[in-house]
């Protein structure tokens, strides 16, 4: 996972509340095998007309923001499914943190575990930062997770809290499973511990 | 030591190491993979570079998307096609024990854990599919999880978990002649509702849990998950043990003999503790089945619609007039005698040998009524073949139900096996949400012999007239 340390990157307004995971991702794009590859079908739904052409009014069809890196929306985004289409979709496009007045709990697990940070602010916040987010290409914002907060366009900081440990992981670059494999030692003596004591449990090989 | 329940000991049994924030990393025994949630992990650990640390303790088999019908043709969907063949790669290049499509073994991956004897008591089981609960059964921890997990088992055979509170679910009495552990699951989600289970592991127990055989625990502890729990739990005791002996994975001779004292320690002290203690009279129980869009819409199929404008609550009246709606069905009718249109017996739920013998026995001499479409799709190649050695697949094709191939099926319609808008449905599967089944499809959850019952009269019918 790549490290998540400070972000200095156009940002995006959707000002909607309940964003679900299926205006995210539909969820015909579901069956597939791939992680990667899923950013042509973020917000599939608000981005494309029924023809399958670009609608321009959608703000992530326009420049700057075609390349936004930061989403700002309003309550509970991510809500719907568990699947974590979401996160992977957004990711792809290339979104690396969402910040809103609420989320959905399994969406914002899933963010951490993909690498995403999700921020929460108040709503008044979240207003000024979309109207930020309209000064074309001064639209800047920069998330500084070190020092736990926001920087407007104009230098002002807004702070946010963060789980300390979740910050540590995405500072770091690592995923839930690079935390457990600094467990290495505890996991391999287990693995000895019951060897000895069930050592009937049977293997599954076929020939 | 102070007592403790069956899910503490197996959890105790399993915790490799507890962080400072009260996560305990668990160590997992048995991780079965499908080719729905598997990809992506399979993808993840290719991008990192990471093995499989434990191919011997991992079992994949493909059931979701598998055709029903013939599969010597290739499988039409491109998308079903490109998840099965992806699979197989996968399992090839990480070394994955696989039972392939083609094999008498394969089957929904519920079945064919414990048919195979690779889901064993006292074991940790994770899959990435919620009714892994399924495995409970057996004594067995056994709980669904994410794509992200999946990957987090695979490449390092634990899982990241927080201790579940304890619950347990007593039936107590003699079962009514007719009554199936279908019934009793369903009123058991009538009863406590769909998020009644919350937050806990249940343990079903008592008399008449203790009296059913493994295939009645699965459908018990399958829909634990419909009750809104974490797992569903069954205390091992001689009707598991002799179940597991002599399955092709269980263990043998002496070794069968050591497991089966360490099993036995299993069960839970008395006086542990349950943060959730409900009961349940088991004379109580008449053959059930759902009105409604979500499990816990319960009726006896003696029983009437409810009427929406009873309800004080008036976002539950909204909800229950808008089931109603979209089930097509008045307030105050009968259940009994509603036509139906489809009837499905499968599912992970319901497709094992037993549900197909009680199946058969209400389907034995008589037709599928006019205009309805009856399909029976076993759980596991080896259910499909031991029906066939028992004559029941005659008894089936006689009567003028399709005799299918093992898979999912019409349970989740993920295959060519799905409902038409406003086509009712009697079926054994365990979820009645809006289009489970297929888009604008309405589904009755009940048991085999309902099932069965509602084909060959073509409603809703107690099966207990018929046997
Ligand atoms: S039969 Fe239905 S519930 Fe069971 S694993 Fe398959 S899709 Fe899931």
């Amino acid at each position: 996972m790549d490290k998540f340390t400070t972000l200095s990157a156009v940002a995006a307004a959707l000002p909607e509340a309940n964003i679900d995971t299926d205006k995210i991702i539909p969820a015909r794009f579901l069956k597939t095998t791939q992680r990667t590859g899923l950013g042509k079908y973020a917000f599939d739904s608000m981005r494309y007309r029924p023809d399958g052409s670009e609608n321009p009014d959608f703000i992530l069809n326009k420049e700057p923001w075609r390349k936004a890196e930061i989403l700002v929306t309003y309550d509970n985004l991510g809500c719907g499914s568990s699947r974590e289409h979401a996160p992977w979709a957004l990711l792809d496009f290339g979104i690396r943190c969402v910040i809103a007045p609420s989320f959905a709990d399994i969406f914002f697990n899933n963010c951490f575990k993909n690498g995403i940070l999700p921020i929460t602010l108040p709503r008044e916040i979240c207003e000024q930062l979309m109207s930020d987010s309209t000064m074309g290409s001064n639209a800047r914002l920069t998330i500084d997770l070190p020092r736990q907060v926001v920087v407007r366009p104009d230098g002002e900081e807004v702070p946010f809290e963060i789980d300390p440990f979740r910050k540590h992981m995405l500072l770091e670059g690592l995923d839930d499973i690079g935390q457990t494999l600094q467990h290495e030692t505890e996991i391999k003596s287990f693995e000895q511990k019951v060897a000895g004591e069930r050592p009937w449990m049977p293997s599954i090989t076929l020939d | 030591m102070a007592p403790r329940t069956l899910f503490d000991k197996i959890w105790d049994h399993h915790v490799v190491e507890t962080l400072p924030d009260g996560t305990s990393i668990l160590y997992i025994d048995r991780h079965l993979l499908h080719e729905v949630t598997s990809p992506q992990a399979f993808e993840g650990l290719r991008l990192a570079g990471r093995k499989l640390r434990h191919p011997e303790m991992t079992m994949a088999v493909v059931d979701h998307n598998v055709p029903t019908s013939d599969r010597t043709q290739p499988i039409e969907e491109p998308e079903s096609r490109n998840q099965i063949e992806t699979l197989e790669r996968n399992v090839k290049e990480f070394g994955v024990p696989y039972f392939p499509l083609l094999s008498a073994s394969q089957g929904i991956v519920h079945v064919v854990g414990p048919e195979q004897g690779i889901s064993l008591p006292g074991m940790t089981i994770v899959c990435g599919d919620s009714h892994t609960s399924t495995h409970g059964a057996l004594g067995a921890l056994a709980f669904g999880i994410g794509t992200s997990e999946v990957e987090h088992v695979m490449a390092t055979q634990t899982i990241l978990q927080r201790p579940a509170k304890n619950m347990r679910v007593t039936v107590e009495g003699q079962l009514a002649p007719g009554v199936s552990a279908k019934d009793v699951m369903l009123a058991i989600i009538g009863h406590i509702g769909t998020a009644g289970g919350t937050g806990h592991v249940i343990e079903f127990a008592g008399s008449a849990i203790r009296g059913l055989d493994m295939a009645g625990r699965m459908t018990i502890c399958n829909m634990s998950i419909e009750a809104g729990a974490r797992a569903g739990l069954v205390a091992p005791d001689d009707t598991t043990f002799d179940y597991v002996r002599n399955r092709p994975f269980a263990p043998k001779g002496e070794d069968f003999e050591k497991a089966v004292s360490f099993w036995r320690t299993l069960a839970t002290d008395d006086g542990a503790h349950f943060d959730k203690d409900v009961s349940l009279r088991a004379e109580d129980i008449a053959p059930s089945l759902t009105w409604g869009t979500s499990p816990e819409t319960v009726l006896p199929i003696t029983g009437t619609v409810p009427d929406p404008a009873q309800e004080a609550d008036e976002s539950k009246r909204a909800q229950m007039q808008r089931m109603l709606d979209y089930m097509g069905l008045e307030a105050g009718q009968k259940i009994a005698g509603t036509p139906v249109d489809v009837v499905f017996i499968g599912s992970c739920t319901n497709s094992r040998i037993e549900d197909l013998r009680a199946a058969a026995q209400v389907a034995a001499g008589r037709k599928v009524a006019e205009g309805v479409r009856a399909m029976i799709v076993p759980g596991s190649g080896l259910v499909k073949m031991q029906a066939e050695e028992e004559g029941l697949d005659q008894i089936f094709l006689d009567a003028g139900f399709e005799w299918r191939e093992a898979g999912c099926s019409m349970c989740l319609g993920m295959n060519p096996d799905k409902l038409t808008p406003g086509q009712r449905c009697a079926s054994t599967s365990n979820r009645n949400f809006e289009g489970r089944q297929g888009p604008g499809g309405r589904t009755h959850l009940l048991s085999p012999a309902m099932a069965a019952a509602a084909a060959v009269t073509g409603c809703l019918t107690d099966a207990r007239e018929l046997v």
